[in-house]
């Protein structure tokens, strides 16, 4: 029965929508990052689902048009990709290069290092992706063997770690350059780094905004490159 | 209706190439890069766009949720391996911090 419920659309889509606008209320009144609104989301959503008995594969039929929209959330990254374009002219190539460079560094670091303590390679396949924003990074995920959940949740507390220590990070290894670091935010951190970025200046936010699309093309090309050579 | 429109055609046109490429790169990763192109040259126009794009973009975190709440049927997956993801993604987001920033700002100051 409360299954049943749970696979009507606009049921589920009504309650996902109205948990997501709480979340983002809450934490648009309390500023704390560990109150980010995927993660309460998540949590809440979870939390309902398991004191209903309601099953997740019941759920899954009736958020499937919210899921369905991360593609076209990616596609429309291009226009933002767009917006920000006349920023990078001037450093094309330098950009670039730290783009394609960080993209290999965090791809190749976080395989070895979680090959190295024991991680099997369902895990390692999950956090390939982990420095792209979240639509691009379940979509490597799911095509190489890893969980698309854990690659959600791994990328935003990636992203809310990194806008935490990125600053602090960023001064003691003498990273001053405005475009340095709105480019080391959005790079590492995607959209939390970004809204820290922000913070910081409007040159560094709008260089961290597009380097999230950069990073998610590079990434994406990276992973299958890479799997190639580090098997 | 025509940015909507937009954005479901290049998310088509991103699949198919996807598809006959092997799905190497994800088809929506494809959609936007043609989409970058085609409004860097001018044969999207930007401002018909613009305000579906932008209303997707700033409610991307609301998209992912449903897929985050598949953890509470796959942490048996990953359980053992906590320690081993926490130590993996904290240490390679510093690194990659490190090397764009440090890069970035190296060929920077060379060009000056």
């Amino acid at each position: 029965m409360i299954n049943t419920l749970f696979t009507i659309q606009p049921f589920t889509l009504a309650f996902v929508i109205g948990t997501y606008l709480a979340a983002l209320w809450l934490y648009r009144r309390t500023k704390l990052n560990l109150l980010h609104p995927v993660f309460t989301s998540i949590l809440v959503v979870i939390g309902v689902l398991l004191l209903l008995n309601v099953e997740y594969a019941a759920f899954e039929q009736g958020s499937f048009l919210i899921d369905f929209m991360l593609g076209p959330s990616v596609v429309a990254l291009g226009f933002g990709l767009y917006e920000q374009v006349h920023l990078i002219r001037k450093n094309l190539l330098s950009i670039l290069t730290a783009i394609s460079i960080g993209s290999i560094v965090g791809i190749v670091s976080v395989v070895f290092i979680a090959r190295w303590m024991g991680a099997d390679e369902t895990v390692v396949a999950s956090l390939e992706p982990k420095s792209v924003t979240t639509p691009i990074a379940i979509g490597i995920s799911a095509r190489f063997g890893g969980l698309p959940p854990l690659t959600a949740v791994i990328v935003v507390v990636t992203g809310v770690f990194g806008a935490v220590v990125g600053p602090f990070v960023m001064d003691k290894t003498g990273i001053t350059s405005k475009i340095a670091r709105g480019l080391a935010m959005g790079s590492s951190s995607h959209g939390a780094g970004t809204a820290r970025a922000i913070e910081m200046g409007a040159v560094q936010g709008a260089i961290s905004g597009l380097s999230i699309g950069l990073m998610g093309v590079a990434t994406a090309i990276m992973v299958p490159l890479l799997r190639l050579i580090i098997k | 209706m025509y940015g909507i429109f937009i954005i479901f055609l290049f998310y088509a046109i991103g699949i198919l190439i996807s598809k006959l490429f092997g799905e190497i790169i994800p088809g929506s990763v494809i959609g936007m890069v043609l989409l970058f192109v085609a409004l860097l040259s001018g044969v999207v126009k930007a401002d018909k766009v613009k305000p579906v794009a932008g209303f997707i973009t700033r409610h991307m975190a609301l998209f992912f949720v449903p897929v985050g709440v598949g953890l509470m049927v796959t942490t048996h997956y990953f359980k053992g391996a906590t320690l081993a993801i926490i130590t993996a993604s904290a240490i390679s987001t510093i690194l990659v911090m490190i090397s764009v920033g440090l890069i970035q700002q190296f060929m920077e100051k060379k060009n000056d």
